[in-house]
């Protein structure tokens, strides 16, 4: 086990196009971290920085205290977990689980008892024998976990795990994989595209864009307090409101913008010495609105409904402020119909703010 | 669509027995007393089937012998042009190095250049190289093709790059690599290769004739040909020679043409 520190790690392709930006991140002894992200935002390329199959244009990375930069994948003693699993086809699973053990010279009787004991965990003793071809999906993924784990490697790296599966199978390798890493605790990477991923296994979530660490911190701080507009809108589901206006005081903080104003709460009265006559943006989340007013504070909004999705346990509720369309998840009871106008409240202390222009959060 | 189908059928039955004709009446012909092939009707059977003419072959002729050339220049040419072959087109396809693409494309260019165009500078070159009239000289042309390359990169381009890429962090030599990963997959397009090869140099008959002066090193083909000129008339003799020539390569397609079939197609379906 070992902690994993990048140092200003800078990678540009050939063409110019730069995959990931002065990364710095240390991610600590056993550690799960989750690099999360849209497709192109530089994760992977990270991950594969940390196992060396790229190379980086500028910065160091370390592994423990080893600077491991140039070194060879085989010398830094780490693991990988691919998205297409990778397995060797022409390899019994015994052969897939045992080649790396085998390349390291151990004795055949101890590559057998660590095999045995990776497949007991990972519950494939009975398939031992079997082709990567003759096993389902779920199997051939657990086999590329039990390949990585049986080399007691310094750190594991995962990239996109689970998005080969499907959403029932998903759910429950993902807590196999919280549940080996509770038992391991050895350091691990993971990267992933899918938010529940990164918000329910990271202790640590890295949110990447664009080649940029946008924000290293737990999952519920980055979903409630995130650092700039992007982080705000990647998290979430459905994405939180965004109402964007000019500030102007009219006996109080007002936002104008989307063919409507926005009347802010007095909380927010800090903002006009700040940004006076600026952009800002409102963010609301879906789940923050409420059909009955919780406080006196609380700002209200009002609204046509355009659609309702019930899912059972909540609602989406579609309507349009000004032009702007939102989305509220509401309890389904008492639901409006479409078409009726409906007032919204939402409690001061959830709103966040950010700077229209540079997009970051603006603490108030 | 019904009758179609039998249109189909009928034509491609046709089609068979156009191709198969000429090779089953050889069978038959070697089988056959001298002399009788040239009665007109020409017989389709042997009247009096005798392996006279296999006899003479092997006896008086030493069949033997330039059977036994052949095998060794054409086991030994497949053997070192599919090792070459493999690694080179392994190499073109999945390992990074400079000038790799432009290199490829020279290689592609060469495709164009006919054989005989060659055959002059290549004999000066063997000639200089002191193999003129031995097996070394027969073999060093064929141990590496461009069409070998270009067939054993385009079937390794389609694997995957994940895989030598976990095979890497597993703690594999590049070497290794080869050996326990890629050569085991790529074993549809070896097979296929390693028959074309083999069909080609057992068949080869201008580069053994132009390099071998020695009779007695003669491979099957350049042997043939000169029974030929000695027996001009004698028609089952030859086909009898003609039959010892082709049955090998025959039996050797039939016993891998599973493999062979899988390697042909593995460029336009993705297993």
């Amino acid at each position: 086990m070992a902690s994993v520190t990048l140092k200003g790690v800078r990678k540009v392709y050939k063409n110019g196009h730069v995959g990931v930006d002065r990364a710095d991140l240390e991610i600590r002894d056993g550690e799960l971290i989750v690099l999360v992200g849209p497709s192109g935002c530089g994760k992977s390329t990270l991950l594969r920085i940390v196992a060396g199959l790229e190379e980086v244009t500028e910065g160091t990375v370390f592994i423990g205290d080893r600077d491991v930069t140039h070194l060879e994948p085989r010398e830094r003693d780490i693991a990988m977990v691919f998205q297409s699993y990778a397995l060797y086809p022409h390899m019994t699973v015994r052969e897939n689980l045992g080649f790396g053990l085998k390349l390291r010279g151990m004795p055949a009787k101890e590559i057998e008892r660590q095999v045995l004991e990776a497949a007991e965990m990972l519950d494939l003793t009975s398939m031992l024998d079997r082709l990567p071809r003759q096993l389902s999906g779920g199997q051939r993924q657990r086999v590329a976990l039990g390949r990585a784990l049986v080399r007691h490697p310094q750190v594991f790296l995962l990239d996109e795990p689970l998005s080969n599966l499907d959403a029932k199978l998903r759910g429950a390798m993902r807590a196999e994989i919280a549940r080996l890493h509770q038992r391991l605790k050895t350091t691990m990477i993971y990267v992933t595209h899918d938010q529940i991923e990164a918000m329910t296994l990271g202790e640590r979530v890295v949110v990447m864009d664009k080649g940029v660490l946008q924000q290293v911190d737990t999952p519920m701080n980055v979903y409630e307090h995130p650092v700039n507009l992007f982080v705000a809108g990647f998290l979430g589901n459905p994405p939180m409101n965004m109402f964007r206006g000019r500030l102007i005081d009219r006996a109080g903080p007002q936002l104008e913008g989307e063919g409507t104003s926005l009347s802010l709460p007095k909380s927010a009265e800090s903002l006009l010495r700040t940004h006076l006559e600026r952009e800002v943006v409102a963010g609301i989340r879906p789940e923050d609105f409420y059909r009955e007013r919780t406080s006196p504070t609380d700002i209200e909004i009002d609204g046509v409904v355009e659609l309702l999705e019930s899912v059972g346990s909540e609602s989406f509720l579609h309507f349009r402020y000004g032009s702007l369309p939102m989305i509220a998840r509401i309890k389904p009871i008492r639901l409006p119909a479409i078409g009726e106008r409906i007032k919204l409240h939402a409690p001061e202390h959830k709103i966040l703010y950010f700077d229209g222009e540079s997009g970051k959060a603006v603490v108030i | 669509m019904k009758r179609s189908t039998l249109l189909v059928n009928a034509m491609l039955i046709a089609g068979a027995i156009v191709v198969a004709f000429p090779l089953l009446w050889m069978f038959s012909v070697s089988f056959m007393p001298r002399g009788a092939a040239s009665a007109f009707p020409p017989p389709l059977l042997p009247p009096e089937p005798t392996l006279e003419n296999y006899r003479e072959l092997f006896s008086r002729h030493e069949a033997w012998r330039y059977m036994l050339n052949s095998a060794l220049v054409a086991t030994f040419a497949t053997a070192i042009a599919l090792v070459l072959n493999t690694m080179a087109g392994y190499a073109f396809a999945k390992l990074k190095f400079k000038g790799r693409e432009r290199l490829f494309r020279i290689l592609l260019g060469a495709l164009v250049i006919p054989a005989q165009v060659t055959m002059i500078p290549l004999f000066a070159m063997v000639k200089g190289m002191g193999l003129v009239s031995t097996y070394g000289g027969v073999i060093i042309p064929s141990m590496a093709s461009v069409f070998g390359i270009f067939l054993v990169r385009q079937y390794a381009l389609s694997l995957p790059d994940e895989l030598l890429e976990a095979a890497r962090i597993d703690g594999a030599s590049e070497w290794r690599i080869f050996r326990s990963v890629v050569v085991p997959l790529l074993k549809p397009i070896v097979i296929t290769l390693g028959i074309l090869t083999f069909l080609a140099t057992w068949n080869d008959f201008m580069w053994p004739l132009i390099v071998l002066t020695d009779q007695k090193m003669h491979t099957l083909p350049v042997a043939l040909a000169g029974l030929s000129r000695e027996h001009v008339q004698d028609n089952e003799l030859m086909m009898a020679g003609a039959v010892i020539t082709v049955l090998p390569v025959l039996v050797l397609f039939l016993a891998l043409q599973r493999y062979y079939i899988a390697g042909i197609l593995a460029g336009s379906i993705k297993g």
